[in-house]
C-alpha cells in the first residue's frame, strides 16, 4: 500500500471553496418538488398509485430547476440554494404550514422561508389533505395505540409524518451494469409475466412504474449534461471549462451505462443518493459500504495510470461535501430529537467480504481521510471491526476520532454477523453488512429493514407501576398492583413487566398501522428497483418486495431503569430504609428540588403566552414571578430534607457502569424486558420485529415529558443514552464503563446499541493515545460489544462553545449515531452533551 | 508471597495511560518518606488512615487490603493490559514504605502474567529496592534535583540515597525511566535539568520523562487543614518546557515531555 495513505493525502483548495460556498447562509426550503408532485398527481387520479408515483417522480425530474455550483466535479443538487430543502406533501404537511412562521427562528434546526414559497406551498399541499400516508396510518391505528402516543409512552413520528428511508441499495449493481442494465431486467420480467397469473395486474404496472422512474432518472442526468455544457460554453477560464465539459461527458454517460472510471462511479453514485432523497423524505439513505463498490473502479484507474491518488481523493472528498447539500425540514419536535440538519447517510469502510476475508483497502482509508479533509457531519462515517482488521486502519480510524468531529463510529463485526444470522440471513449475507442510520445493521440492496420505527421510552412504565397504569388523569395502562400492597421486589418488577408489555405491544400496532399505509400510498418504485427481489417477485419494497423484512423500534433509558429499580430493590426491599409509597411520593415530588431551569422557562414561556393571548400583559417583575413559581418547589421543609436524604441513599448504591458485576447482570434483564417482549411480533411485510438500543438524540426531548425516575433522576431531564450508564454516574474511568456496557446482550439488539463516550483530546495525544485509544476499543469488542463512538472535546471548549458560538461554527460533536454541527443544536442538547461524562486518561 | 498480606492503599485508579506501558490500572500506597512542597496527593503522605473534606464532604483517605482484594479489581481490566501491553503499576505515597504487600502484589501480578510497573523514589534501603526489582517490568524513578541541599529544602529528604539506588537500578537491568517533575523556583532552569540528564546517562539510564507542575491538588491541602507552600508558581509554559527538554537532549539521552 502506498504510504501516502497512511500519513494522508494533501486536501486540494477545491475543496474548502466548496465547503465554504456550502455554509455561506441559513439553508432554505423550496416549494418546486412539492408543485411538480401535485401537479401531477392532480393529472393521474384514476391510475394505480405505484404508476402515479412514477409519474409523479418523472414530473419531479423534467422540471425541477438543476444547478451547478461554483467549482463542483460531482453535480446534481436538490435545491438551488445550498443545503436547502424540498417539501414532501404526500405524508404529511400540516405540521409544516403551523410551523411556517418559526421555522427561521427556531433553536433546532432553523430554514429560512419566504412568503413566495410559504404561499406556493399552501397552495400545492391543499391537494394533499385527507390523501396523505400519515392521516390514513391514523386511521388504521388503534384508539389505544393513539391514545399511548398522546401520553407520550412511545413516539413513531418518524415514519409517521416522514417517508421511511433507512435503506441502503445495492449501488454496486448500478455501477456495473448502468440503469440500463436494470431497466432491461425490468422488460424481461415484464416480457416473461403471462397476462393470466394471478398477480398480473399489479406486478405488470410496477414493472412499468419501474421503467418510468429509471427513465426519468437517466433524462434528469442528460439534463446535468447538457447544462454542463451550457457552462463550458459561457467559461473563460479554461482549467474550469475543461471540468465543465467533463462533467457533461460523465453525466451523459451515467447512470444510464456502466461507470469506465473512478470519476464517473463517483458521479453515478451521487445520483443515485440524490435522487432516491428526491423520490421520498425518508431519511438515512446510507452510502454503506463504498470502499468496496468503488474499489474496482479505483484500482483499474490508479493501475493504468490514469488518475493519480491526490485526483481520486478529490473526488472522494468532492463527493463528502456533497452528501451534506442535502437537508430536511422537520417538525420541531422532531428536529430536537434529530438534531443538527442530519439526514443519516452512514457511509461504512472496512470489515470483511461475503467469504470472511478482510476486505480493507486503498478507498477504505481515503474514506477516512476525506473526512479529515472536509470536517463535515456527513457521512456518518462508520468503521468495520474484526479480529482481522488491520492495525494501522484502526490507527488511521482514532486519527479522525482525535480530530473531535464524532466520526467514525466503530461497529464490532463480530458481535453483529452472528447477531444477523440469528435474525434469518444467510451468513454470506451477514458478513457483508452495512450500517444504516444511526446504528442500524443490516444487508444492502435486499433489505427494507424498517429500522428507527419508533422511539420507546422504558421509563415510562415504571412511572405507570407507581400511577397503576394512569396518566395525567386518564388510565392509559393496565391497572397493576398498588405499590403500597407490595411486599416483594417480584411483584414491583412484574407490574413494570406488564405496563412495559402492553405498552410495547401498542406500539407494535402503531408502527403496523403506518406500515399498511405506507404500503398503500407511498410504494418507491425507484427505489424498489435497486433493492432485490423487487423485480423478480414484481412488488415494491413497501409492499414486501424485499429480501429480508424488519421493524427495529429503538428502547432508550437501560442505565436509569437498572439504576432505579436496584436502588428500590437495595432500600425497600432489602434494607427496608425506604417503602414503595415513599418513592412513589419522592418521585411525584421531584425529590422535593425544583425544575430544571430549561423545563421552567419553557412553562413560563407558554404561561405568558396564554396571559397575552387572554390580553393580559406582563412586566420583567410578572414574568421573574411566574417563573419563580413554576419552577420552585412547593413541598414543605421537613420533606425537602427527607427527599434529599433519600436522593444521598439513592446516588450511594451501585450503579451501572463502574464494572460492579452484580448491578450490570442486573441491566441486561431489565433490558430484555423490553428486547424479549418486542421479538414476539411480526410486520406486514413478513417480517419480524427486533429491538434496538439506542435513542438518536431523542434521550433529551423526550426526557423532558418524563417525571423524576428512582434513580434520583430529576424530572424532565436527560434519560441516559443508548446503552452508556447515566449521565455523570460513571465514575471508574473508561474501561469499567466499558466492562459494563458490554455486559449488556447485544446479540439480542440485533437492530444496534449505542454506547457513546466522551474524550478528552489529551487521552489520544501521540502515537501512544492512538494505542490506547485503539486497545480500548478492541477491549471492549473482545467483550462482545456491539458499536463504540466517541466525542473528543474539553467540557471548556463546548461551554466556551455556547458563549461565542461565532468561534465555534466548524465545532463538529457526536449527538448520537451521529455528529452535528455544535451551535445548531438546541441548548438543551448541548447541556445534555456537557454533561456526559468525560473520560481522560489518567 | 501471600494473598492475605495485607497493605494500606488510598485509591484505584483505571485506564492510566501516563505511567508505565500500555492501559494501566495504578494502585495508590498510602504513606510516603518525602514531604514534597507541590506534592498533588497530600493525602498520600501519612501513614495513618485520614479525614478529608472534598466539595463541603467529609471522605476517608486510606482502607487496608489483601493482595488479593487489589489484584481482584486489577484483574477487571486484563483485556485492556492484554489488547496493550499494559498492567499494574504501584504508585502512591511511596509503595517501598510498604514492602512486604507491595513485593507480595507485585511478584503475584507476575505469576498471573501481568506486567508490573512502580512509580518511586527509592528513598529506601537498598536492601529494600532489592527485593522490588525481581517482580518488576518496568522502573519509573523520579530523580528530583541533583543538589542535596536543595532537594533536602524541598522534600525534607537529602538525595544522596536516591542517587545511589537509581544508579544501583540502572545497573540491575530492569528498565528504567527517570521522571523529574519539573517545579519553577525548584529545578526549572536548564542547568537544573541538564545536570539531572547528565547523571542520568553517566549511569546508564536510556529514558527520560519531564513532568511539568500542575496545580490540581492545591485544594487538598484545604480539605486536610494544610497550608500551601507554593501558591505563587505557576504551570511552566509549552515554550519553556521545550527549553527544558532541549537542555535534557543535548546530552544525548532519550527524552520527552510528559508520561
Amino acid at each position: 500500500m502506498d504510504q501516502r495513505l497512511l500519513t494522508g493525502i494533501e486536501k486540494s483548495p477545491r475543496i474548502q471553496k466548496l465547503i465554504d460556498h456550502l455554509y455561506e447562509k441559513m439553508p432554505q426550503i423550496e416549494a418546486d418538488r412539492a408543485e411538480l408532485m401535485t401537479e401531477s398527481f392532480i393529472k393521474t387520479e384514476a391510475e394505480p398509485t405505484i404508476i402515479r408515483k412514477a409519474k409523479a417522480f418523472s414530473n419531479i425530474l423534467k422540471n425541477i430547476p438543476i444547478t451547478i455550483r461554483p467549482l463542483e466535479l460531482i453535480v446534481g443538487s436538490a435545491t438551488q440554494a445550498p443545503r436547502s430543502c424540498q417539501t414532501f406533501p404526500e405524508f404529511s404537511f400540516d405540521w409544516l404550514e403551523s410551523e411556517f412562521d418559526t421555522l427561521e427562528t427556531r433553536s433546532a434546526d432553523p430554514f429560512y422561508i419566504s412568503d413566495q414559497t410559504k404561499a406556493r406551498l399552501k397552495k400545492a399541499n391543499a391537494y394533499w389533505l385527507g390523501k396523505t400516508t400519515s392521516e390514513l396510518a391514523t386511521e388504521y391505528m388503534a384508539p389505544e395505540a393513539r391514545l399511548a402516543i398522546e401520553h407520550n409512552f412511545f413516539t413513531p413520528g418518524n415514519y409517521f409524518y416522514n417517508g421511511v428511508g433507512h435503506v441502503t441499495v445495492d449501488y454496486g449493481k448500478v455501477l456495473n451494469k448502468g440503469l440500463a442494465g436494470i431497466r432491461l431486467e425490468a422488460e424481461n420480467e415484464l416480457k416473461s409475466c403471462k397476462v393470466t397469473d394471478d398477480n398480473f395486474a399489479k406486478k405488470s404496472r410496477f414493472l412499468e412504474a419501474v421503467i418510468i422512474s429509471l427513465d426519468a432518472v437517466i433524462e434528469y442526468a442528460l439534463r446535468y449534461s447538457v447544462l454542463a455544457n451550457d457552462l463550458a460554453n459561457k467559461e473563460s477560464d479554461p482549467t474550469r471549462k475543461a471540468e465543465l465539459l467533463q462533467i457533461a461527458q460523465n453525466c451523459k454517460n451515467v447512470p444510464l451505462n456502466p461507470a469506465t472510471s473512478f470519476y464517473e462511479a463517483c458521479q453515478s453514485f451521487w445520483f443515485i443518493q440524490l435522487l432516491i432523497q428526491m423520490e421520498s423524505s425518508g431519511h438515512s439513505i446510507s452510502p454503506g459500504r463504498f470502499d468496496q463498490y468503488m474499489y474496482p473502479f479505483y484500482k483499474k484507474d490508479i493501475e493504468s495510470g490514469k488518475i493519480t491518488l491526490e485526483q481520486a481523493q478529490e473526488l472522494v472528498d468532492c463527493v463528502w461535501v456533497k452528501l451534506n447539500d442535502l437537508s430536511k425540514v422537520r417538525d420541531l419536535a422532531s428536529a430536537e430529537g434529530f438534531a443538527g440538519y442530519s439526514m443519516f447517510q452512514n457511509l461504512i469502510c472496512g470489515g470483511q467480504n461475503s467469504d470472511g476475508v478482510d476486505v480493507t483497502n486503498d478507498v477504505s482509508y481515503m474514506c477516512l481521510e476525506a473526512s479529515m479533509h472536509v470536517l463535515l457531519p456527513a457521512p456518518s462515517l462508520s468503521v468495520r471491526i474484526w479480529n482481522l482488521t488491520p492495525h494501522e486502519f484502526m490507527i488511521k480510524a482514532a486519527e479522525v476520532t482525535r480530530t473531535g468531529i464524532g466520526l467514525p463510529a466503530y461497529y464490532n463485526d463480530e458481535v453483529i454477523i452472528p447477531s444477523l444470522v440469528s435474525r434469518g440471513l444467510t451468513i454470506e449475507d451477514a458478513r457483508d453488512y452495512n450500517i444504516i442510520g444511526c446504528v442500524e445493521p443490516q444487508k444492502s440492496g435486499k433489505t427494507d429493514g424498517w429500522h428507527d420505527a419508533a422511539f420507546f421510552n422504558m421509563l415510562r412504565p415504571l412511572e405507570m407501576v407507581f400511577s397503576q397504569g394512569v396518566d395525567k388523569g386518564v388510565q392509559v395502562g393496565p391497572k397493576t398492583q398498588d405499590v403500597s400492597s407490595m411486599t416483594t421486589f417480584d411483584e414491583l418488577f412484574d407490574a413494570y413487566k406488564k405496563q412495559s408489555d402492553y405498552m410495547v405491544s401498542l406500539m407494535v400496532n402503531a408502527d403496523n398501522a403506518i406500515d399498511f399505509a405506507h404500503m398503500e400510498r407511498a410504494p418507491l418504485p425507484f427505489l424498489s428497483s435497486m433493492i432485490d427481489d423487487c423485480i423478480k417477485r414484481g412488488k415494491s419494497v413497501q409492499e414486501g418486495g424485499a429480501v429480508y423484512n424488519f421493524t427495529g423500534p429503538q428502547g432508550f433509558g437501560v442505565a436509569n431503569m437498572a439504576d432505579g429499580l436496584w436502588a428500590i430493590k437495595k432500600l425497600v426491599f432489602e434494607q427496608k430504609k425506604y417503602t414503595l409509597n415513599d418513592f412513589k411520593e419522592a418521585v411525584e415530588n421531584n425529590f422535593g428540588e425544583d425544575m430544571d431551569s430549561a423545563m421552567a422557562q419553557k412553562l413560563t414561556a407558554k404561561v405568558v403566552l396564554e396571559l397575552h393571548k387572554n390580553g393580559v400583559n406582563t412586566d420583567k417583575e410578572n414574568i421573574l414571578n411566574i417563573y419563580n413559581k413554576v419552577s420552585s418547589n412547593p413541598c414543605s421543609a421537613q420533606k425537602k430534607a427527607f427527599y434529599k436524604q433519600m436522593l444521598d441513599d439513592i446516588i450511594a448504591q451501585d450503579k451501572f457502569g463502574n464494572d460492579l458485576h452484580d448491578i450490570d447482570a442486573f441491566a441486561r434483564e431489565v433490558a430484555y424486558v423490553y428486547t424479549r417482549e418486542l421479538e414476539k411480533f411480526n410486520n406486514p411485510r413478513g417480517g419480524k420485529f427486533h429491538a434496538g438500543l439506542y435513542p438518536v438524540s431523542a434521550n433529551v426531548p423526550l426526557g423532558a415529558q418524563t417525571g423524576a425516575t428512582p434513580d434520583g433522576r430529576l424530572a424532565y431531564t436527560p434519560i441516559a443514552d443508548g446503552v452508556s450508564p447515566a449521565a455523570g454516574r460513571d465514575v471508574s474511568g473508561p474501561t469499567a464503563a466499558a466492562n459494563s456496557v458490554s455486559r449488556l446482550d447485544h446479540f439480542i439488539a440485533s437492530n444496534g446499541t449505542l454506547y457513546n463516550m466522551k474524550f478528552h483530546p489529551t487521552a489520544l495525544k501521540g502515537r501512544s493515545g492512538l494505542e490506547s485509544f485503539v486497545s480500548l476499543v478492541r477491549g471492549y469488542f473482545d467483550q462482545k460489544g456491539s458499536h463504540m463512538q466517541f466525542n473528543v472535546v474539553s467540557r471548556e471548549t463546548l461551554i466556551d462553545a455556547q458563549k461565542h458560538p461565532e468561534n465555534y461554527k466548524s465545532l463538529v460533536v457526536r449527538v448520537a449515531g451521529y455528529s452535528a454541527l455544535f451551535t445548531t443544536l438546541s441548548r438543551s442538547l448541548q447541556n445534555d452533551i456537557i454533561n456526559r461524562t468525560e473520560q481522560g486518561g489518567f | 508471597m501471600a494473598l492475605d498480606t495485607k497493605g494500606r492503599i488510598f485509591d484505584i485508579q483505571k485506564f492510566s495511560v501516563h505511567d508505565g506501558p500500555g492501559i494501566r490500572t495504578i494502585v495508590f500506597l498510602k504513606g510516603c518518606v518525602l514531604r514534597c512542597r507541590w506534592c498533588c496527593n497530600p493525602e498520600s503522605q501519612e501513614y495513618k488512615i485520614q479525614q478529608m473534606s472534598k466539595n463541603g464532604k467529609i471522605k476517608t483517605v486510606g482502607r487496608d487490603v489483601t493482595v488479593e482484594e487489589v489484584l481482584n479489581e486489577v484483574e477487571k481490566d486484563r483485556i485492556y493490559f492484554r489488547r496493550s501491553g499494559g498492567g499494574i503499576t504501584l504508585s502512591g505515597g511511596e509503595s517501598m514504605c510498604q514492602p512486604d504487600f507491595a513485593v507480595a502484589l507485585l511478584e503475584e501480578a507476575h505469576a498471573r502474567g501481568i506486567n508490573t510497573a512502580i512509580e518511586t523514589t527509592a528513598c529506601v534501603p537498598w536492601e529494600t529496592v532489592a527485593r522490588f526489582l525481581p517482580h518488576l517490568d518496568t522502573v519509573l524513578m523520579d530523580i528530583k534535583h541533583m543538589d542535596s541541599l536543595k532537594h533536602k529544602e524541598f522534600t525534607t529528604q537529602p538525595n544522596e540515597l536516591i542517587l545511589e539506588n537509581v544508579k544501583k537500578i540502572a545497573h540491575s537491568g530492569v528498565k528504567l525511566i527517570v521522571r523529574v517533575p519539573v517545579i519553577p523556583t525548584f529545578n526549572d532552569t536548564e542547568q537544573e535539568i541538564e545536570a539531572i540528564a547528565r547523571y542520568a546517562v553517566s549511569i546508564g539510564v536510556k529514558e527520560m520523562h519531564l513532568l511539568p507542575y500542575h496545580p490540581f491538588g492545591v485544594d487538598k491541602y484545604k480539605g486536610l487543614n494544610r497550608e500551601y507552600s507554593l501558591h505563587h508558581i505557576k504551570t511552566p509554559t509549552d515554550e519553556h518546557m521545550q527549553i527544558l527538554l532541549q537542555s535534557a537532549l543535548n546530552t544525548g539521552i532519550k527524552a520527552q515531555i510528559g508520561g
